[in-house]
C-alpha cells in the first residue's frame, strides 16, 4: 500500500469528475445522484461554512478592529492596519515568540526525523521482535501530547527530577532545567524528539517499499553499506522524508500544551517558552485582545502556507518519485 | 503493508551479515530503555510518599504508597471522578460525531457524482493542514454570541464541529478506504435497484467498518488528550475535563501535591495506554496508511 500524500488526479476518484464519462445512462439517475451527493455532503458543507469559512472571514475582519470580547459588536472600532503595524514594529514579545517557535522547530524537527530514520533503519532488518519494538517506540507519540505527560516531563527536568539523578551518577550536579531561561525550551525539544515513533513508523513503511533488487544491483556494482544508503535508500525514501518533514514542521510550529504546562500558561521563565500559539492564546484569552490575536492568527496561517509552498517548490529538486517515468 | 509472519521470520539473503543481530538488539534495547524511562519513572513516582519523592530518586519506591491516588482523586472541590466522566463523555460523543459525519462526506466524495465535487474535494484537502489555533478566536466569539460558551451544556462548542465532519483528516482517510471497495459491488446493487442511499446502506457502510474503527480509536485518543480547545471553552470547575483539571495541580505550588498530581496523570493516561495495548497493530498500521501524527 503506497503512502499517499495527495490525491492522485489520474486515478478514478473525487479529484476528477472527468474520469467518469457518462456511462451511467439516463439523466434522471444522474440527477438523483447529484442530489444525493449534496445530501451526503451537507454536514460537511455546513461545517465548512459555519465552523471554518465564516470564522475565518470573521477573524480577518476582527484583525482590523480592536475587538475585545466584552464590548458588543456594534461598538467595535475599526483600526485599519494598526494591529499589523503593532505586530511588525512595536511588539518585541511578538518577535520573541516567533524566534522561540522557529528555534524550536529548526532544532526539534530535524533531530526527531533523524532519530526516527535511524531507529527505522535499525528495525528494518527483518527479524522477530520488530513488531514489539515498533509498538514500544510508537507509544510516546500517543501519550506525548497530553497534559499528563507534560507534567511528568517538567518534573523530570526539575531540581529533584529523574534527569538530575541520572547526571549525579556521573558526578554532575544538575540544576532545575525547566526554571532556567537558557534550558527550558531545550527540555521541550527533548520531549518532541522523544515522540519520534510516529514518523519512524512511516519511515519503516517506506523502507519496506524499496525493491530488494536495487540493493542487489548496487552490491554487484561494488557499493558498500554507506553508498547503498546514500544512493539507494535515501533517494527511494525521499517522498516519505518529504512527507514527514512537512507534517512535523507544521506540527512543530503549533506546539502549545507542553509550553503551557511548563510555564503555567505564561510562556516563562523569562518568555523562553513563549511559543507562537501560546502567545496567541495569552493575547486573545488572557488579555482579551481578540482583534490583535486575530491578526496574529492570520499571519500564522500565511506563514504556514508560505512554508508549505516553499517545501513543495523545493521538493521538486530532491524528492524522487519512482513512477515519474510513467507520467 | 501488513507484515506477514513469514515475511518477518525470513532471513534477508540480500545483505551481508554485517550488522550483527546481537549488537543491533542491544542498541534497540538501550533505546527502548531511554524511551520507556519517563513512563516508568512516572508510575514509580505516583506511588512514592512525599518524603521519598524528594529523597529517593530511584525509579521505584522503597515503600509502596497508594495514598497518592485517593488524595489526588479528591484534591479539588470536585472529584476527579467527575472530570473523568466529563472527558469520557466528550471523547465518546466525538467518536460518534466524527464517525457519522465523516462517513457521509467520504461517501459523497468517493462514490457520488455531483456538481463542483472536484472543487469541494480540493477545499477539503486544503483544510487538512489548517491549524486549529487559527480558528479558535473567531470560533470562540461565534459560539459565545450563540450563547453556547458556558451555557446550559458547555460541551456544545467542543462537539458541534465534530458532528459536522470538520476533521478533514478522517474524511480523507475514509475516502482513501472507500476507493478500495470494488465498484462492481455498487454496480450489482444498482442492477438490483438500489439507489445512492441503498448502496450506502447495504454496501459501503458495512464494508467501511475497518476505516470506522480506525477513526473511532484515533478520535477517542486525540480528544482524550486534547487540551487547547477544552481549555478555551470550559470555564466552570465542575465542567472541566481531565487535562484541564490536571493543570490545576500546577497552580497549587505546594510541593505536597506532586504525588497526587503524578497519580492523576497516570490515571489520565491509562485509557490511552489500554487502547494502545488492545489496538497496537491497528494504530501503527493506521498511521502507515494515512500518515497521522501521534
Amino acid at each position: 500500500m503506497a503512502l499517499t500524500t495527495a490525491p492522485d488526479p489520474t486515478r478514478r476518484g473525487p479529484g476528477s469528475v472527468r474520469a467518469h464519462p457518462k456511462r451511467r445512462g439516463p439523466g434522471r439517475i444522474r440527477h438523483t445522484e447529484g442530489l444525493a451527493g449534496y445530501v451526503f455532503l451537507s454536514p460537511w458543507l455546513i461545517g465548512l461554512m459555519g465552523v471554518t469559512a465564516i470564522p475565518m472571514l470573521l477573524s480577518l475582519y476582527l484583525s482590523f478592529t480592536d475587538y475585545d470580547v466584552l464590548t458588543p459588536f456594534s461598538e467595535v472600532r475599526w483600526v485599519g492596519l494598526a494591529n499589523y503595524e503593532r505586530m511588525f514594529t512595536a511588539d518585541p514579545s511578538y518577535w520573541h515568540a516567533v524566534r522561540v517557535t522557529v528555534t524550536f522547530a529548526l532544532v526539534a524537527v530535524p533531530l526527531k526525523l533523524v532519530a526516527a530514520l535511524g531507529v527505522a533503519l535499525l528495525l528494518n532488518r527483518a527479524w522477530r521482535g520488530v513488531g514489539l519494538f515498533r509498538g514500544l517506540f510508537y507509544l510516546p507519540s500517543l501519550l506525548g501530547g497530553s497534559v499528563a505527560l507534560a507534567i511528568v516531563w517538567v518534573n523530570m527536568f526539575n531540581r529533584d527530577g529523574a534527569f538530575n539523578s541520572l547526571l549525579s551518577l556521573f558526578g554532575i550536579t544538575g540544576k532545575p532545567w525547566v526554571n532556567d531561561p537558557d534550558w527550558a525550551l531545550e527540555t521541550l525539544m527533548v520531549l518532541a524528539i522523544w515522540q519520534f515513533g510516529a514518523p519512524m513508523v512511516i519511515f519503516l513503511a517506506g523502507l519496506k517499499q524499496v525493491p530488494t533488487e536495487l540493493y542487489e544491483a548496487a552490491a554487484v556494482d561494488g557499493a558498500g553499506r554507506f553508498r547503498q544508503f546514500r544512493n539507494v535508500t535515501l533517494p527511494m525514501l525521499s517522498p516519505v522524508i518529504f512527507f514527514n518533514l512537512v507534517l512535523e514542521t507544521i506540527n512543530g510550529f503549533q506546539g502549545f500544551t507542553a509550553a503551557f504546562v511548563l510555564s503555567n500558561g505564561t510562556g516563562g521563565p523569562v518568555d523562553s517558552t513563549l511559543m507562537y500559539t501560546l502567545n496567541l492564546y495569552i493575547t486573545g484569552f488572557t488579555e482579551l485582545d481578540m482583534g490583535y490575536a486575530s491578526a496574529m492568527a492570520w499571519v500564522f496561517l500565511l506563514a504556514i502556507a508560505v512554508i508549505t509552498a516553499i517545501f513543495f517548490s523545493t521538493g521538486r529538486f530532491w524528492v524522487h518519485y519512482s513512477d515519474e517515468e510513467d507520467r | 503493508m501488513t507484515l506477514t509472519p513469514t515475511a518477518v521470520a525470513l532471513p534477508s539473503p540480500r545483505r551481508r551479515p554485517g550488522g550483527r543481530p546481537l549488537l543491533r538488539l542491544l542498541i534497540l534495547v538501550a533505546i527502548v530503555a531511554v524511551v520507556l524511562y519517563p513512563l516508568i519513572w512516572m508510575v514509580g513516582t505516583s506511588v512514592k510518599s512525599q518524603e521519598e519523592i524528594v529523597n529517593n530518586l530511584g525509579l521505584l519506591p522503597e515503600r509502596f504508597t497508594p495514598g497518592n491516588y485517593t488524595a489526588g482523586w479528591s484534591n479539588f472541590d470536585v472529584s476527579f471522578g467527575r472530570f473523568f466522566l466529563n472527558s469520557a463523555m466528550v471523547s465518546l460523543l466525538t467518536v460518534v460525531g466524527n464517525g457519522l459525519s465523516c462517513l457521509l462526506a467520504a461517501y459523497a466524495f468517493a462514490r457520488l457524482r455531483f456538481r463542483l465535487r472536484g472543487v469541494w474535494f480540493a477545499v477539503m484537502i486544503g483544510t487538512l493542514l489548517l491549524p486549529q489555533h487559527v480558528l479558535i478566536v473567531p470560533q470562540y466569539i461565534l459560539f459565545r454570541t450563540l450563547g453556547l460558551v458556558g451555557g446550559e451544556w458547555p460541551y456544545l462548542p467542543l462537539l458541534v464541529p465534530q458532528f459536522l465532519a470538520t476533521e478533514a483528516f478522517f474524511v480523507f482517510l475514509m475516502v482513501q478506504f472507500m476507493r478500495g471497495i470494488p465498484r462492481e459491488l455498487d454496480e450489482a446493487a444498482r442492477i438490483d435497484g438500489a439507489g445512492p442511499y441503498g448502496i450506502f446502506r447495504h454496501i459501503i457502510l458495512p464494508l467501511s467498518r475497518p476505516a470506522l474503527v480506525t477513526t473511532a480509536i484515533f478520535s477517542f485518543i486525540w480528544t482524550w488528550n486534547d487540551f487547547f480547545r477544552q481549555l478555551v471553552f470550559l470555564s466552570q470547575l465542575q465542567d472541566y475535563t481531565v487535562p484541564v483539571a490536571l493543570t490545576l495541580f500546577i497552580d497549587s505550588t505546594s510541593q505536597s501535591a506532586v504525588g497526587p498530581m503524578f497519580a492523576m496523570s497516570v490515571l489520565s493516561l491509562l485509557p490511552v495506554f489500554l487502547f494502545f495495548v488492545a489496538f497496537q497493530r491497528m494504530l501503527v498500521e493506521g498511521i502507515n496508511t494515512s500518515g497521522i501524527k501521534g
